[in-house]
């Protein structure tokens, strides 16, 4: 290497090479510099925003704060939907060291169940780790004391207070109020198609069915949020803003739960159905099926056993037979009576022979009546306080059944009433063209027949019923029936709460014109009389009351029974004996209350023996000890049929 | 300069006595102070990294001043024996290295460990321009050759532990070197055409998978934001929110909140522009460019080819850290492992770059006693 050593070196070239070269170094240097910096500029300045909002969304996050649901009343002020205050413990994995270790010994302290613990372990693999998962979902007060005290040995592990859906009377509301349940798949994919998921980001529970259902968006209410600061592990720094929730409205009904209880208690140990409507405004007052289950049961999610037990139930408790289809029976008799005198088919002086049995011209068949030996001479006001079936089969024929059908589906038969209920069934209005449609058969006149005394494939729910009557006591008027008398809505003004009333909207339809207005007194009149005149089908039942009551009978059959069969209820099976139905108004004058009931399958007697004595403790429940007179006791003095009977039909 | 004033006699007597260049010395300490007051903000304020940096700043600081009164032209003598005993420690470390972090880079001497590596960050310099600076400049094509070779090899020792980091900055070391020593224009644009055709052979046959992804990342890092992407958009969500006054010092969320990994090691960049925006950076960049313009001005006032070389080669590799370090930071260049020179934590690299310093401080007062 040495050897290559150069004796001259010319220094002054050599640092003018090296001084260019590192000016050039230098250029280059501050050419880098300007990079970076236009770099940052670009980051800093250009993007500026961009990544400010970034940083934003990755520190701020905006936490969900559900609503308390709405609560819901009787008319009366009564609670029946409540939100009670519940404790789960959750934990957080993320917040964890030993997880099994945690839950074991948390298992231990409180002593919850291996069956629970393994569902723990099973949620925890499909979670997030720093979101928390629920232990046990509701804690006992000594639970919740036990745990807070030992609270500093289980980091990660916490009470979280909810508010739970509670419902104070059980199984007497359960079908009318319906019940939340958790949100699942299916919920939440309708919340999305109805834009509604951002609402319901923080809320656990959804109206299932009933009312809590029906007015899910009234119930509801608005979500609000709490701006948190979290770090990178999702953990909650500190709060920056807070909007309220805005809770749901609370609601109050038209049903009186006293009414309801009163319901429960006259059908106990039946199957069966009670509605009693305001016909002044189609509020229902009292709307029961028994037997009934507790939606309590539904909100945190039913036990499989449970849930079996209750569809299995041969007495099928699951199903809301205030709006099931029953065989009307005789009830229908007064609409088809109004329809005969519109018609002029009949006056209210048109008499029928009831020899006991009706036959067609050209049938060999023999209808027969319901009293074996006939009721003789028959009049309109008759036909109704006997419930003459020979009187309405000879109706009917004359009718036929397209006269008949469309009368009735003014009345309501056949098709929703309206309720504010998601779960009402239409029933059967049966016609010709229903026939076709149902069964691609022909109408037979005999089916004609059958309808006139409420048979055949009519049928009608308890609610049709009372909505029919109420149309009949309005005369035409039709009111649709509703559960909801008004919402509360609470606003905040100038920082404090304020109540606002929001009454609910009755809705009307188009109402029922009749040729002769006075055919509603004739027919009003001759229920009147049902009740009221001794002797007649109602009279037992309503026995010395203090109000003015009207009413209809109705016994259905619910098996065919052959032409020289009698039909006896003790040799029946349980499942095919008759269904007893009764119509009822009160007072005559100015009613007040309708009530429709059905009960399935009575062991003795019909709608007079079993229904009407239902349908009177309801009514003495309401009157209490109101006394009203009835204007118009005129039955009283005329005990005989045969005679002419005057009616005062138009007087008042 | 104020220097050359009335008081330059004065100032000689005292600063050259103690062989440190005031100038120099200064840039470096507001580096390190204001590395102490963004460590204090990227480690979770929290006083104790505070001390560890301070005790390394001071461990740092000593090795510039023991090395600041070496004669520049020991290094030259020892320039042979020294590069031969660091290649033979690049050797060891990579059949008895340590492991640490999926890489060999630290040998275990009995008493301590340390990184071959770092020593060769002075030692290839040293030997290039010893080698170079035997000849008249501008260099001739067959020494550059040489030294060109004399270079590839610890760097591509160093490539293999891997530290990609470290090999880029130790032959960018060697290239300064030939680059000052005047080759030829021709020759380093072969040498770039050269570079760039051997691009593809290390990716297919030299590159491992983790550094593949690296560059992959640094090309599209919204690809996997939570996985390999997930430094630089932080990264680069810490900068572009400080915005031009930034958030101010101890209230970058980006950091504070932890959602910016490494922050106060090879990341504290991104810290310190959330903090301080634009206006900080502006005013750091311009402090790096005065250190690079101090070690230009020492290397050009050098007295010897040997100090010239090695001075300006020390100046140029440490703006390669600032370049390397805030280019990835900032989303330009793929993440290698360079910190931001004497800001970011971390004890090995300040040492190195204060002992480089130490030798450009005895160029620059040693150089009226050689003469």
């Amino acid at each position: 290497m040495a050897a290559k050593r150069v004796a001259i070196r010319n220094h002054s070239a050599e640092a003018n090479l090296f001084a260019r070269r590192s000016f050039i170094a230098l250029l280059g240097v501050i050419v880098m510099l300007l990079i970076l910096f236009s770099n940052v500029y670009e980051l800093e300045v250009n993007s500026y925003e961009k990544y400010q909002t970034r940083s934003n969304s990755n520190r701020i996050k905006l936490l969900p704060v559900a609503p308390n649901r709405g609560l819901i009343y009787d008319r009366n002020g009564v609670l029946l939907a409540e939100n009670e205050p519940i404790y789960s413990l959750e934990i957080i994995p993320e917040q964890v060291e030993d997880l099994e270790k945690t839950v074991r010994e948390v298992a231990e302290l409180l002593d919850i169940s291996q069956e629970k613990q393994d569902k723990l372990f099973k949620s925890l693999r499909s979670k997030r780790r720093f979101k928390p998962v629920e232990l046990h979902s509701r804690l006992s007060d000594q639970q919740v004391a036990l745990f807070s005290v030992n609270q500093h040995r289980f980091p990660g592990v916490f009470i979280d207070a909810r508010l739970k859906r509670s419902y104070p009377f059980a199984d007497l509301t359960t079908h009318s109020l319906g019940y939340v349940g958790r949100i699942n798949r299916r919920d939440s994919i309708k919340l999305e198609e109805q834009g509604l998921s951002e609402n319901y980001a923080a809320t656990r529970n959804i109206g299932k069915f009933g009312l809590e259902k029906f007015y899910e968006k009234e119930l509801h209410g608005t979500i609000g949020h709490q701006e948190v600061e979290i770090n990178n592990q999702g953990r909650v720094i500190r709060t920056l803003d807070y909007t309220p929730p805005i809770p749901g409205k609370d609601l109050t009904l038209t049903l009186d739960i006293e009414l309801q209880m009163i319901a429960k208690r006259a059908l106990s140990g039946k199957r069966g159905a009670i509605v009693a409507i305001d016909p002044r405004d189609g509020g229902i007052l009292a709307m029961y099926s028994n037997p009934s289950y507790d939606g309590n049961l539904f909100v945190h999610g039913i036990s499989t056993k449970d849930y079996s037990k209750l569809l299995n139930s041969k007495d099928k408790p699951l199903i809301n037979r205030t709006v099931q289809g029953y065989p009307p029976a005789s009830t229908v008799k007064p609409f088809l009576a109004l329809l005969g005198l519109e018609e002029g088919i009949v006056t209210p002086e048109t008499e029928v022979w009831d020899p006991g049995w009706y036959q067609l011209k050209g049938v060999k068949n023999k209808r027969r009546d319901w009293k074996k030996w006939g009721h003789g001479k028959v009049n309109l006001t008759k036909s109704l306080e006997q419930s003459c079936n020979v009187y309405y089969y000879d109706l009917s024929y004359k009718l036929g059944i397209t006269k008949i059908a469309r009368m009735m589906e003014k009345f309501g038969f056949g098709d929703y009433t309206g309720i504010d209920l998601h779960e009402e069934n239409r029933a059967v209005m049966p016609s010709v063209e229903w026939k076709r449609a149902r069964y691609n058969q022909s109408w037979y006149t005999g089916e004609t027949l059958s309808v006139g005394i409420g048979q055949s494939y009519w049928t009608v729910t308890p609610l049709q019923l009372a909505q029919a009557v109420s149309i009949l006591v309005n005369k035409g008027e039709i009111k649709v029936p509703h559960l909801l008398k008004a919402s509360y809505q609470t606003i905040v003004k100038d920082g404090s709460n304020e109540l606002v009333e929001i009454p609910h909207q009755v809705d009307e339809k188009r109402p029922i014109q009749l040729k002769n207005e006075q055919h509603w007194d004739v027919v009003l009149d001759a229920m009147h009389n049902t009740v009221q005149k001794i002797g007649a089908t109602g009279y037992n039942a309503f026995k010395g009351t203090k109000y003015d009551a009207a009413g209809k009978t109705g016994s259905a059959q619910t098996a065919s029974i052959g032409q020289d069969e009698e039909y006896n209820a003790e040799e029946v099976a349980e499942n095919q004996r008759d269904n007893a139905m009764f119509i009822a108004f009160a007072p005559y004058e100015k009613p007040e209350i309708v009530v429709a009931v059905a009960i399935e399958n009575v062991a003795k007697g019909g709608g007079a023996t079993n229904a009407a004595p239902v349908a009177r403790q309801m009514m003495d429940q309401y009157f209490g000890d109101r006394v009203i007179v009835s204007k118009t006791k005129h039955f009283h003095h005329t005990n005989t049929y045969g005679e002419k009977y005057l009616t005062n039909s138009g007087s008042h | 300069m104020r220097s050359v004033g009335t008081d330059q006699a004065r100032v000689r007597t005292i600063w050259q006595k103690l062989h440190i260049d005031l100038p120099l010395l200064f840039c470096l300490l507001s580096l390190m102070t204001l590395g102490l007051f963004v460590v204090y903000s990227a480690g979770g304020q929290d006083m104790a990294i505070v001390y560890r940096q301070l005790i390394r700043i001071g461990v740092a600081m000593t090795a510039m001043f023991v090395i600041a009164q070496i004669p520049p032209m020991f290094w030259r003598k020892w320039a042979v024996p020294m590069f031969l005993a660091g290649l033979a420690m690049l050797v060891a470390v990579l059949l008895f290295g340590q492991m640490g972090g999926g890489a060999k880079r630290w040998l275990n001497i009995g008493i301590t460990s340390f990184q071959p590596s770092e020593i060769m960050k002075i030692v290839v310099p040293i030997t290039i321009a010893w080698y170079i600076s035997q000849d008249n400049l501008p260099a001739k094509v067959e020494n550059i050759v040489i030294a060109f070779i004399l270079v590839l090899i610890p760097t591509l020792l160093i490539a293999k532990q891997p530290d990609l980091g470290t090999s880029i900055l130790i032959a960018s070391s060697g290239i300064f070197v030939i680059f000052l020593a005047g080759a030829s224009w021709k020759l380093i644009m072969a040498c770039v055409g050269l570079a760039s055709a051997f691009t593809p052979i290390l990716w297919m046959f030299l590159m491992k998978p983790y550094q593949k992804q690296r560059v992959l990342t640094f090309l599209n890092p919204e690809q996997d934001p939570l996985g390999s992407g997930y430094h630089i958009i932080q990264s680069k969500i810490a900068i572009g929110s400080g915005g031009i006054h930034g958030k101010g010092w101890l209230q970058g969320t980006q950091s504070q909140l932890e959602f910016l990994p490494e922050r106060h090691t090879d990341f504290i960049f991104a810290v310190f522009s959330e903090e301080f925006g634009l206006i900080g950076v502006a005013a750091l960049l311009l402090v790096y460019l005065a250190v690079v313009m101090r070690g230009l001005w020492i290397a050009a006032n050098a007295q010897q080819a040997f100090t010239k070389l090695l001075a300006g080669s020390l100046t140029l590799t440490f703006f390669v850290y600032v370049f390397v370090n805030i280019g990835m930071v900032s989303g330009l260049l793929p993440v290698v492992g360079v910190p931001l020179p004497l800001v970011s934590y971390g004890g090995t690299s300040m040492v190195t770059l204060m002992a480089g310093f130490g030798i450009l401080m005895a160029i620059s007062t040693h150089r009226r006693f050689n003469a």
